[in-house]
């Protein structure tokens, strides 16, 4: 009787195993969260993208939930997630906007195209800011709460769905 | 003549593309020492992009800022523990293709460990009961036999 339950074992084992890395490894490996959450925003100084002369840096996140989106006019996604950023300024939610790897002329010319839901746009040429953030292309969405601390994170495109389904939810629950 | 020269010179070029097309950046070192940790340090971090690839074996512009930053750093004289860690903080574990020992992997670590020392553990005991189990089978009957027959090889 205990020789048949220590035969048993192995398989089961085996197959514990098995299960336990066909979950895991049947994930989607970009599904995964960003190193950030529950993090401060990093630190960083930059201008603008309208104004040079204006800089700025973490205290822009002070007093006010704000969702961070990382866009560059060279990246087709992001134009598609316009209507979609436009939909939640409108709902009285605050937006910065990460201009990521771009050109102040292009950046520029693109908010003239498509709208610009942003209070504000941190002009970030070299990628320095989005590097900081572990942004790995554009677009990419961050929650950062009014403490300045990142709560969500929404990597590529932000369609209609995602608005209602995951960000606005998000804000709720973090505003 | 010059046909010959042509050849050589487009084989070279063929021969020279594969290193153009993965991206790699042609660097200073102050010393080999560093150099070899920068091929090291770039070979053990995964694309955050692409998936399965190292990042001094991949095209992307992330994997092309992240080896540009570990140069910076190596640099900057950091050690390779400095480097890891401020590439984890940034894109998490997952880059890492060998996770780090700390709390949350101990299980990670040690299973492979924990199940050989099992499996040692578990095929002793049943080598000591097997020889056991055969000692004792033998009746009174066998045993004086076979002490018999080990007296006789003996005194042979």
């Amino acid at each position: 009787m205990k020789r048949r339950l220590l035969l048993l074992l192995m398989p089961v084992m085996f197959l514990g195993l098995a299960l336990f890395f066909y979950v895991r490894l049947s994930e989607d490996p970009s599904a995964r969260d960003s190193a950030l959450m529950a993090r401060d925003f990093p630190a960083f100084e930059a201008t603008t993208l309208r104004d040079p002369e204006r800089r700025v840096d973490p205290s822009l996140f002070e007093g006010e939930l704000t969702l961070v989106n990382v866009w560059g006019e060279w990246c087709p996604a992001c134009r598609q997630e316009m209507p979609q950023l436009l939909d939640l300024a409108e709902r009285n939610i605050r937006l910065v906007g990460v201009n990521y790897r771009d050109t102040r002329e292009a950046g520029l010319a693109f908010l003239d195209e498509f709208g610009d839901p942003f209070a504000v746009n941190i002009f970030d040429p070299d990628g320095e800011l989005g590097f900081e953030l572990g942004v790995i292309g554009a677009p990419e969405t961050f929650l950062v709460d009014a403490q300045g601390v990142i709560r969500y994170h929404h990597k590529g495109y932000v369609s209609p769905e995602d608005v209602h389904d995951r960000l606005l939810p998000e804000v709720e629950k973090w505003r | 003549m010059a046909l010959g020269r042509l050849i050589v010179l487009t084989v070279l070029l063929c021969l020279s593309l594969p290193a153009l097309a993965g991206g790699i950046e042609l660097r200073d070192f102050d010393d080999p020492l560093t150099e070899e940790r920068y091929r090291d340090l770039t070979a053990s971090m995964r694309c955050p992009l692409c998936e399965n690839q190292a990042i001094n074996d991949s095209d992307a512009p992330i994997s092309a800022d992240m080896r540009e930053r570990v140069y910076r750093l190596l640099q900057e004289g950091k050690s390779d523990t400095e480097i890891i860690h401020h590439m984890v903080q940034r894109f998490g574990d997952y880059i890492l293709y060998n996770p780090r020992l700390e709390q949350r992997t101990y299980l990670l670590w040690g299973l492979p460990v924990g199940l050989l020392v099992l499996t040692g553990v578990v095929v002793a005991l049943i080598v000591r009961a097997r020889r056991h189990a055969s000692a004792k089978a033998l009746t009174a009957d066998e045993q004086a036999r076979l002490d018999a027959l080990k007296a006789r090889k003996e005194s042979s």
